[in-house]
């Protein structure tokens, strides 16, 4: 119980400082994160510029601030896209089962057999690259995994007694899928959606740093990690930070999904 | 056991011809007309016209599904719009750069984690343990593309020690080839320990409580005997699974690596391909790495049954 409460603490105190960041960024940042400077190009961090300046002279921390927003919007409109159409296709082919279930999970597990990033890749050549191409396209990517583990979940619970007790007393189909199982689905829900939150956030700054991801200028991580490339050399924080910020944030990720997996799934309990 | 590989055999080839409807449809989704994209802006509208039948674009879908299927079945995945190679040689040739990284650097993080997951595992809760989870909790939360550029300039630019960026084949020179190599396996490798590891401690865990370990232990084994005869072969499998599933995830991921060192792989070459939208060159690395994603997958499971001969039963 103890290692659950140093994963979560930690895991949550990294995830709340980057929400926190991001909301700062939206009404604050240290200098205006466009703001170009000549005279202070490639300034090292100091005290004017804690996290120093990129070769435009703007400033790296008000910045990372703005990618922070970038990020937390990005992962949580995909998370949320995924949850909501994986959680409906998962239902629907959990519950109905027969030649629907069939088809829908051949579809399915067809689309796992594209590595998500890859899938990803291709469905941003047909949306273009932009911030909710992007969105779309790791949503669709991460669609699959969520209706296989909501359909597993659907499984294993329609033979349950409270699930044949709300038919028999009359209750609709729907309302029985709306009212009994899907709560009883929301624990392995919340743990997939933690992990995807974390390969959101990686995805979409691989896909900035290839290009591919939010354009410049505006400011995301992965473009500006991408952008410190050719400075690595003489100004290593242009890359280091941005790297640092998405490090952080997937270690609190992972943290926080190892510690809701071993509170939310009972097949770890026996472990710890 | 020939019913088991049969029967993996004849699952695979649904998911094959719902890869291809797939790959088929997302191409034909990308915005734009890939008759006008060959010709290019100079072209007239009759010139467009005939490329389009040329293309076979003016017949119903599924009559281009059945055309296409048929082309790629042969072997013919077109040419590529940008420099007219055959994009089947150009996909394979790069991928087999791809694949080279990948499979070394699969390798090499098998080997080193899969050991570490299983001694965390046994000594669980301990101080080896704790380090062992820790630091392939950070490994796996340390972005590739990040932990490559450090490592390039650590290594390449300070220290001066390896090649920078740029890629020899090991058939023409092994010396420079495996010194080029070196920084992008290493990446990866630190990268996948992580996973390994922390699924090798896992699955060892679910199989050290169970019944027979105790008896093992109690027949007076030693603990070495109990861990490698006994725990070992039976929790080895979901992380030979998950094995199969990095190699495949990786070859679809490499893009990355292939941007920070400068390596032309099949992910590169996807990428470069989206911007220049080549169609028929993103139609066929879709299809090459899903495909070897499908057979990778293949023949984890068709080795499934040398670790744990219970599969076959089921």
């Amino acid at each position: 119980m103890r290692k659950f409460t140093f994963n979560g603490v930690i895991g949550g105190g990294l995830i709340a400082a980057l929400v926190i960041t991001a909301l700062i960024g939206v009404f604050w940042t240290p200098y205006d994160p466009s703001a170009l400077g000549f005279t202070s190009r490639l300034a090292a961090p100091g005290a004017a510029h804690w996290l120093g300046t990129d070769e435009f002279g703007r400033d790296v921390a008000s910045r990372l601030m703005i990618g922070a927003r970038a990020s937390v919007w990005i992962g949580c409109l995909t998370v949320a896209f995924a949850v909501v159409c994986g959680t409906l296709i998962g239902l629907i082919s959990g519950y109905a089962r027969g030649w629907v279930d069939g088809v829908i999970m051949a579809v399915n597990n067809a689309l796992l057999a594209f590595p998500g990033i890859l899938l990803a890749l291709g469905l941003l050549a047909v949306f273009g690259a932009n911030q909710y191409g992007i969105i779309f396209a790791l949503g669709i990517a991460y669609t699959p995994s969520m209706a296989r583990v909501v359909r597993g979940a659907v499984l294993s619970l329609r033979e349950r007694e409270f699930i044949e007790a709300s038919r028999i007393m009359g209750n609709s189909e729907i309302y029985t899928m709306l009212r009994h199982i899907l709560p009883n689905c929301l624990a392995p829900i919340t743990v997939l959606a933690t992990s995807m939150f974390g390969w959101a956030i990686l995805s979409e700054s691989a896909l900035s740093f290839l290009g591919l991801g939010v354009p410049p200028p505006a400011p995301t991580w992965g473009n500006m990690l991408a952008a410190g490339r050719p400075f690595i050399e003489q100004a290593v924080w242009l890359g280091f930070f941005p790297g640092l910020c998405i490090a952080l944030t997937l270690l609190g990720i992972n943290l926080l999904g190892d510690a809701l997996r071993d509170k939310l799934d009972p097949r770890m309990r026996g472990l710890k | 056991m020939i019913k088991f590989i049969l029967n993996r055999l004849v699952m695979a080839i649904p998911t094959i011809v719902i890869v291809s409807v797939a790959v088929f449809t997302l191409i034909r989704l990308i915005p734009g007309d890939p008759a006008a994209l060959m010709l290019g802006d100079m072209a007239e509208p009759q010139q467009i016209a005939e490329m389009r039948s040329v293309l076979g674009l003016d017949r119903s879908i599924p009559e281009q599904f059945v055309i296409w299927a048929g082309n790629i079945l042969s072997g013919d995945f077109g040419r590529s719009i940008v420099t007219d190679e055959p994009v089947l040689h150009l996909v394979l040739s790069r991928f087999m750069v791809s694949a080279e990284i990948v499979v070394i650097a699969v390798l090499l993080a098998s080997l080193i984690a899969v050991p570490a997951g299983v001694i965390a595992a046994w000594r669980q809760n301990s101080l080896t343990d704790l380090a062992l989870v820790g630091t392939a909790t950070v490994l796996l939360s340390i972005p590739t593309f990040w932990l490559g550029l450090l490592l390039l300039l650590a290594f390449g630019l300070k220290l001066g020690w390896l090649p920078v960026l740029g890629y020899v084949p090991i058939s023409e020179n092994w010396k420079a080839g495996l010194l080029y190599l070196v920084l992008p396996v290493m990446t990866l490798v630190i990268h996948e320990m992580g996973v390994i590891i922390r699924m090798a401690r896992a699955s060892t865990l679910e199989v050290l409580r169970l019944d027979y370990i105790t008896h093992a232990r109690a027949k007076g084994l030693s603990e070495s005997a109990v861990l490698w005869k006994h725990a070992f072969k039976n929790a080895f499998g979901p992380t030979w699974t998950m094995i199969g599933l990095i190699l495949g995830n990786l070859l679809g991921g490499i893009a990355v690596i292939e941007t920070v060192f400068t390596i032309p792989g099949l992910g590169r070459l996807m990428v470069d391909s989206i911007f220049q939208r080549d169609y028929p060159v993103i139609q066929g690395c879709l299809l090459l790495v899903a495909f070897s994603y499908v057979v990778v997958n293949l023949v984890v499971d068709l080795l499934y049954p040398l670790f744990d001969p219970r599969v076959v039963a089921e």
